[in-house]
């Protein structure tokens, strides 16, 4: 009989303590049921102000699609548990649910606070939590201009940024005499605001409200202590937060004098059958009101579910956030409350960069630190604190620009096991060295095993270190040299043959390589030679460079025959070339199918009947597919607004348009494309390369998606775009892509190796902070304009045609090639029915 | 010693890359590197097909070898032993070229 766990709040700690514990064996010792209050499943609150600059309120969930069904999880949203009576062990909800439990975890998080001010009820007076707050805000905003947000801390920032995007005159008011007052100190505080205002956010600091009345020139009037006033359509409360204790405090569980529920190292209640995790939870005194606190928790809570040694032992408040654009970063106690505390300060006027460091009286260990404008230097400064390392000599070249000296750096050797190197996942430098030591060989796949660099991704920079640190020592070539004939990675080639003119393998191979070359590089150079000149697979001298399926313009089969894939762009195609591909097929006795591309496959071909087939196909207005090649795929669409209900733009129209662009242009690995006439996503573009998503006002573009053997979601990358825009960022994307990607690399892994990520993506394609943007526009349109159809230059060629035959000495059938009948098709006979002479040859 | 048989014209070759011949009722594979001209079994033993001369020729350690187009085993072209799995081979045929013709036996 399993026993019951039941899990109030579905926050971001009460969904993160579910996915620890499904990953647990005490799972299967348990049914567990949830109750949320919110209408929706567990969201990224962290990320919120998003939600306004493109992300919807899918795209903010925590949740994989199923997860809760698929692991037998009862959850139960927008039922609100009222009541707990902890000595029957039993929970009722406000619709009158009631329900036993074994063991109860309360995550109930927490709720803004909002002062009491009079007038704080006022119409478009407002908080900053849910997705429902956020649709109050969206509405309210419809009919506002100026905004202002109380509260001048870490989630008031966040809120004056959703302000912005929503296209309001932005305030922000704080009580205190600077911004972030908690985590920053007066100098690190008045940077931040230099920066902040020069965005056109005005900042009032020192301002205590009185009182909130109807306003003369906008809705409301806020009057504060000093007399001054200031006018104002919407107001947001975000003067910090409380915990939502309520219901355990109706059950008599012990509670903090201002509120929280009182936890031990174990996070139990003092009813220790019930759990407290997460904001709602006060331990040694303190509130802890970040997510990675809340995390841990939720790990100390499971362990203790498998009777497995766990304790929180409090959390470091350290933390790195970017602020309206602004980089920000604060560790331990920046303020020096020590009075022998001594500090060390670095101001940048010019570039508005701010550092301090506040070290022990003996000027050993490292006490606090800010960083504002720029936190390069938060992992090292981190580590230090948080291993208690001793300081160098010169403290100040910690924070002290690079061309000041040498900078101390702290290899990654410096640091213990035990060192947390990703405080959102939790992840040691133990951890990352076991996912090596486990068979992972790169930066992606320490990613995919350990979840580091996957949260904030504030700590890629550190982990990186480690995993080439702990590589080398393996002996593991961190060297990217593609293979024994070349020690240059692809993006050295790559760079080699366009900056040297390198137009055949001969001369590369002569220039810097050795050796004949083989299988890994041959086609590499290959693909790099068609990225950059556009050269022709079936040149003569490129023939020995290419694996099969290049060299004869087909996917070869297992019994050496060939597949024909027809370009069909966008999907749509007419009866009439329906007919012809349905009638060459017959002819030919191929199998055919559809693909998961959206286009018709004929399996079967014989190499000698090649030229013929394709000859039948052009002259119907088929072209090549490029199926067997590194290059774009397909482009897959929905039927798009012409003929679906639902349907905002034409997806078919740009799905054709996209697959013309694009189609030959060979890339380190195949790209697949995809396009969605609505939200409803029925092209599945979100798993491709490339994804394009119509809305209400234009294209929705999503980069690096994989569907395949590690399914990735592709990440939004730019909102709103017109087609030209669209265009142009995903011709600099694709160049930019095939310019610095490893061998067969696709975009997805691509990404996960590109320091900076997404976001330094993002400012090479859309800032151009390189100043390439024109430049890879130029490449990609060159390669446009050079296009042609691979199977076009055969079919024209009798000199090529002559080259697909099965023997160069006879005309014959290859004998190993049988075929059998199976559900009116022929497909390969397999080695026993060949034994069994149970085969059909082909006639 | 078995008879010689003319298969083609050496200028039927492609150099550095493979070619597929019939050799009696056997299919061949002619690989013409540097000059010289090898020839082995066209049957792929692992992936069971008439495919070897489709692979990518190259070189392993200073030894040449074609990479099975199926599943990527590297076979010696002098010895025709498989690098991978040391208990498969390809056949080795002799070769000669005269007078601008290839022959085997």
């Amino acid at each position: 009989m399993k026993k019951k766990l039941v899990v109030v709040g579905n926050g971001m700690v009460g969904h993160a303590f579910l996915d620890k514990l499904v990953n647990s064996s005490a799972f299967s010792d348990y049914t567990v049921t949830v109750f949320g209050e919110e209408p929706r499943v567990a969201y990224d609150r962290v990320y919120l102000s998003s939600y306004f600059s493109g992300k919807t309120a899918e795209d903010l969930s925590l949740v994989p699609t199923g997860f809760y069904e698929a692991n037998g999880i009862d959850i139960r949203l927008n039922e609100k548990v009222v009541a707990i009576d902890s000595a029957a062990q039993s929970i009722t909800t406000a619709s009158g649910i009631s329900m036993t439990y074994d063991k109860l975890v309360l995550a109930t998080g927490s709720y803004p606070f909002v002062p009491p001010i009079e007038g704080n009820n006022r119409d478009a007076c407002l908080v900053y939590r849910t997705i429902e707050d956020l649709e109050a805000m969206k509405e309210a905003a419809t009919r506002s201009k100026i905004g202002v947000v109380v509260g001048g801390g870490l989630l008031g920032l966040e809120a004056a940024k959703a302000l912005v995007d929503l296209g309001l005159q932005t305030h922000v008011v704080e009580f205190a005499p600077r911004l972030m007052p908690v985590q920053l100190d007066n100098g690190g505080a008045s940077m931040l605001r230099r920066k902040i205002e020069k965005l056109g956010v005005k900042i009032h600091t020192s301002k205590s409200t009185k009182i909130i009345e109807d306003g003369e020139t906008a809705r409301h009037k806020m009057v504060f202590a000093d007399g001054e006033s200031l006018e104002t359509d919407v107001i947001l409360f975000s003067a910090g937060i409380r915990p939502r204790d309520e219901l355990a405090k109706q059950a008599g569980l012990a509670m903090g004098a201002r509120g929280g529920i009182v936890i031990n190292d174990q996070c139990q209640t003092s009813a220790a059958h019930v759990y407290a995790i997460g904001e709602c939870a006060l331990h040694g005194g303190m509130i802890y009101g970040l997510v990675a606190p809340g995390y841990a928790m939720a790990q100390v809570v499971v362990d203790h579910l498998n009777h497995k040694p766990a304790a929180f032992t409090g959390a470091d408040m350290s933390t790195k956030l970017k602020l309206m654009g602004v980089d920000v970063a604060s560790i331990g106690d920046p303020h020096g409350t020590d009075e022998a505390a001594k500090s060390y300060i670095y101001e940048n006027g010019p570039q508005e960069v701010y550092k301090k460091l506040v070290v022990s009286a003996d000027g050993k260990k490292l006490l606090g630190a800010v960083l504002v404008g720029d936190v390069d230097d938060y992992g090292n400064l981190l580590q230090l604190k948080l291993n208690d390392m001793d300081l160098p000599e010169h403290p100040d070249d910690l924070i002290l620009p690079a061309r000041a000296g040498t900078k101390p750096s702290f290899g990654p050797d410096s640091l213990p096991d035990s060192a947390q190197l990703c405080s959102c996942y939790d992840v040691s430098k133990g951890r990352i060295i076991q996912a090596i030591d486990e068979g992972a060989t790169c930066l992606a796949d320490v990613k995919n095993a350990t979840k580091a660099c996957t949260g904030c991704g504030g700590c890629t920079q550190l982990v990186t270190s480690v995993v080439n640190a702990e590589l080398a020592k393996r002996g593991v070539e961190v060297s990217k040299a593609i293979c024994e004939h070349f020690p240059y990675s692809r993006q050295e080639l790559y760079h080699l043959v366009k900056v040297e003119g390198h137009k055949d393998f001969a001369s590369l191979l002569h220039a810097h390589g050795e050796g004949h070359g083989c299988d890994i590089c041959k086609p590499a150079v290959a693909s790099i030679l068609g990225s950059v000149w556009n050269a022709y697979a079936f040149d003569k001298k490129n023939i020995p460079l290419q694996d099969t399926n290049d060299r004869y313009l087909g996917n070869m089969q297992k019994d050496g025959s060939y597949s024909i894939i027809p370009r069909v762009p966008g999907g749509e195609i007419t009866p009439d070339k329906l007919i012809v591909l349905g009638q060459v097929a017959k002819d030919y006795q191929l199998y055919t199918k559809i693909n998961g591309g959206q286009r018709i496959v004929l399996f079967g071909a014989k190499l000698p009947d090649m030229p013929a087939i394709w000859k039948r196909l052009i002259d119907a207005g088929f072209e090549s597919g490029q199926a067997y090649a590194k290059a774009l795929r397909t482009v897959k669409s929905c039927v798009g607004s012409t003929w679906c209900r639902y349907g905002m733009l034409d997806s078919v129209k740009m799905a054709i348009d996209l697959e013309n662009r694009y189609k030959g242009v060979r890339s380190p690995h195949k790209m697949k494309m995809g396009v969605s006439g609505c939200t409803r996503e029925c092209a599945e573009a979100q798993a491709k390369d490339i994804g394009v998503i119509a809305t209400e006002n234009g294209w929705n573009l999503y980069v690096c998606g994989n569907g395949g053997m590690k399914p990735r979601h592709a990440d939004l990358f730019a909102v709103d775009l017109d087609e030209a825009t669209l265009f142009k960022y995903i011709d600099r994307f694709i160049m930019f892509y095939i310019q610095t990607a490893g061998r067969l690399e696709r975009t997805a892994t691509w990404l996960g190796n590109l320091e900076g990520g997404i976001d330094y993506l993002r400012q090479v394609v859309i800032e151009d902070s390189l100043g390439i943007g024109m430049h890879l526009e130029m490449q990609m349109q060159s390669l446009v304009n050079s296009y042609q159809c691979d199977w076009q230059q055969v079919v024209d060629d009798p000199e090529k045609a002559k080259l697909f035959y099965n023997f160069v000495n006879a005309d014959e059938k290859d004998p190993e090639q049988l075929y059998v009948r199976e559900r009116g098709q022929l497909r390969p006979a397999t080695a026993q029915e060949k034994l069994e002479s149970l085969a059909v040859e082909l006639v | 010693m078995s008879e010689w048989v003319k298969i083609c014209a050496v200028s039927d070759l492609i150099a550095d890359a493979g070619v597929p011949a019939l050799f009696k009722d056997q299919a061949i594979a002619l690989f013409y590197v540097n000059d010289q001209v090898y020839a082995l079994s066209n049957y792929d033993p692992i992936g069971q097909a008439n495919v070897m001369s489709r692979g990518i020729v190259g070189s392993i350690k200073g030894e040449l070898v074609v990479a099975s187009p199926l599943y990527k085993e590297h076979y010696s072209l002098s010895t025709g032993k498989c690098l991978e799995k040391p208990e498969v081979a390809l056949t080795v045929y002799s070769v000669k070229v005269e007078g601008g013709d290839v022959w085997v036996s």
